[in-house]
């Protein structure tokens, strides 16, 4: 297997803890990302999942767990200098292109902003080289460099948030839903982008979003996540041609296809937590049903799983 | 079948200080009884603006009809003053928005929401009012409606804010319902549900439905006949299955394929390249040319008119002109026309 680039061990992001209003957004979840693949993260809106993207790059605070890039932690007491090296590997794309981009600053202005804070150009001009370039890899031009944000379409500002995150050579970056916001087509040409930049710089990705047919499409291994928690993670054709949880089943019964045909004679599942009749304080973890294939599952649960591989 | 709203000729431009911009130019379209017409298309195609112009909802103080009529119960509704319109307005044409975040009143209770289009169109006492929106509530699958009525939309969830907003909807049983991207900003299992819930709605009430989105599968899932819009104008129209298994257009052709189906493995998504037309100086000829590969000299000059491909499916592209070349269509339209009997791609039969 390749390297593991990052680590995330029985991580928990809990708010207002302690009080009334307590919200365990995310309640230990635990999976590795290696590097120069692409996980994807999947869940309905209020699962966790950006939350645990933010945790990973440390907007939040962890209330436990760990996170280790490269076998460092990256959470816990860090100096000025500790953190802006990690900031210089990790880098985050963000769903709304509208509201990430400052209107009052130039283009050029907010993709050398991290070139500046972490003092990669020499001088002015080798700055606006950096941020010329920076324009071309992601498909605009050098003119772009003076207009302001407004002055940009969708898709193009989608552009610009990757020629930010690129701008300090990032290993490692978060794209958290960079493709809701946007129209059909234009999806497919950002996704296309993120593509190709990932085979020309080796570039990993953990890609969020509820799009599963985009997901899909895009990622190595997808990780499936429910209240919190991660249900199920396997390599990506895997899970869509043998989904095991049944949460999992649910949401991959509830995506429309453009397949009329199909649409007639879907049937929807749904999902029922109470199904799973656990018992007061059973074991119920992730557990490796089939090589590189987890599911949430108690040992009995687990059993039965693996009895059906066999027999299927 | 009865038809229900007629749109003829329909032409509407907003007059902004860059100038005028022509964000419907010319659109023919006809909805029947109890049909779903679903109108997709990219943003800035003319779709939203199309289901606004007829609930008229546009500024008037920048929108203007040009040319056309929308023709609904003997009326043209583009010709009604503002007090007659709001006879029609919620009561026998309603709406369902986008994003059910904003389009409920946060300082008001569900119950008094549900309530106001009944009060405003019907003449019943409160009490009774009261109980067509338990009921209403009800048919939408809200647990605990008595109780429920009393909330105020922060106090609801995304999905069950889209319920209240079709429950809105309904309550006064309108002819036509007119849903602009009801399920966007939805979860899939969510989105699931309402699309199931608006099927279901309108067995028992034979409303029709004209359902606007971008999403494809969506479409597939709930439309008896599709539109596709491009640059203000319909380019091709027809049944559900004309329009995925025996697509025309080119921009039909690159809109499916733009779109990864859970079983592709293509190392690239297919982009349609270019950026949709700039209304405010319409390009001569076809609209699509510029981003079409299939483009001809003729696409350059001059507008394409309808052809017809069956009495149910048309499409505006020279490439059906009988003088016209045979081309090719992507790979991906090749496999769909495969499926359907009629396209000279069909594998079913003998021939």
């Amino acid at each position: 297997m390749a390297e593991k680039l990052l680590e995330i061990k029985n991580l928990k992001q809990h708010f207002n803890v302690g009080k009334a209003n307590e919200v365990k957004a995310v309640d230990g979840i635990s999976f590795d990302i290696y590097k120069g693949e692409t996980l994807g993260l999947v869940g309905e809106s209020g699962c966790g999942k950006s939350t645990t993207g933010r945790s990973i790059i440390r907007l939040y605070d962890a209330t436990d767990g760990e996170v280790l890039y490269e076998g460092e932690s990256v959470h816990g007491k860090k100096s000025k200098k500790e953190l802006k090296k990690f900031n210089r590997k990790m880098q985050m794309i963000f769903q709304d292109p509208y509201a990430s981009l400052n209107q009052r600053m130039k283009v050029m202005d907010i993709i050398a902003e991290g070139i500046d804070i972490h003092g990669l150009a020499k001088d002015a001009k080798e700055r606006e080289q950096m941020v010329f370039d920076l324009l071309k890899t992601v498909g605009l031009n050098k003119e772009h460099a003076n207009r302001y944000p407004h002055e940009f379409s969708g898709g193009q500002r989608q552009r610009l948030g990757i020629a930010r995150a690129l701008a300090v050579d990032p290993d490692f970056i978060i794209a958290d839903e960079p493709i809701s916001a946007l129209d059909v087509s234009i999806q497919a040409q950002v996704v296309n982008l993120l593509k190709e930049l990932q085979e020309e710089k080796g570039l990993t990705y953990l890609f969020i979003a509820h799009d599963l047919s985009m997901v899909k499409y895009i990622s190595d291994r997808i990780g499936v996540m429910y209240f919190g928690r991660m249900v199920e993670l396997a390599p990506a054709e895997d899970l869509y041609n043998n989904p095991m949880h049944p949460y999992t089943q649910s949401l991959l019964s509830a995506i429309p296809l453009p397949d009329p045909n199909y649409e007639r004679n879907r049937v929807r599942k749904s999902y029922d937590p109470a199904s799973h009749n656990y018992a007061e304080g059973e074991d119920v973890r992730m557990r490796e049903v089939s090589p590189g294939h987890f599911v949430d599952c108690s040992e009995r649960e687990f059993e039965a799983l693996k009895a059906g591989i066999i027999k299927g | 079948m009865e038809k229900i709203l007629q749109i003829k000729d329909l032409e509407l431009s907003f007059n902004t200080f860059g100038g005028e911009v022509k964000a419907i130019r010319g659109v023919n379209f006809d909805l029947y009884k109890g049909e779903t017409l679903a109108i997709v298309g990219e943003s800035g195609s003319g779709k939203s603006v199309t289901s606004k112009s007829i609930m008229r909802l546009l500024p008037e103080s920048s929108a203007e009809f040009k040319n056309g009529e929308i023709l609904f119960g003997g009326k043209d509704l583009t010709k009604l003053s503002d007090k007659e319109m709001q006879k029609i307005r919620g009561k026998e044409i309603s709406m369902i928005f986008q994003d059910p975040m904003t389009s409920l009143n946060p300082t008001m209770p569900i119950g008094k929401q549900i309530t106001e289009p009944l009060l405003k169109h019907q003449k019943i006492s409160k009490p009774e009012a009261r109980k067509v929106a338990i009921d209403l509530l009800r048919l939408v699958g809200m647990p605990k409606p008595e109780l429920r009525m009393k909330q105020y939309p922060h106090q609801f969830s995304g999905g069950q804010r889209q319920r209240i907003v079709i429950a809105i909807s309904l309550a006064c049983n309108p002819q036509i319902l007119i849903a602009d991207e009801p399920t966007t900003a939805l979860d899939v299992t969510i989105q699931a549900q309402i699309l199931e819930l608006m099927k279901d709605l309108q067995k028992k009430i034979d409303t029709s439905i004209i359902f606007i989105t971008h999403d494809l599968g969506v479409v597939a899932n709930v439309a008896d006949r599709v539109a596709v819009m491009y640059g203000g104008k319909i380019v091709e129209i027809g049944t559900v299955d004309e329009i995925f298994y025996n697509p025309q257009h080119p921009y039909t052709w690159g809109l499916l394929s733009s779109m990864p189906s859970l079983d592709t493995d293509e190392s690239k998504l297919y982009t349609i390249p270019g950026t949709p037309p700039d209304l405010l100086d319409p390009p001569k000829g076809d609209a699509f040319a510029l981003r079409s590969e299939y483009a001809m000299k003729i696409d350059m000059e001059m507008d394409a008119p309808f052809f017809k491909i069956s009495d149910t499916h048309k499409a505006a592209t020279w490439l059906l002109h009988p003088d016209a070349p045979q081309v090719e269509p992507p790979l991906s339209v090749i496999e769909r026309m495969k499926k359907f009997p009629g396209s000279r791609y069909y594998e079913g039969s003998a021939n």
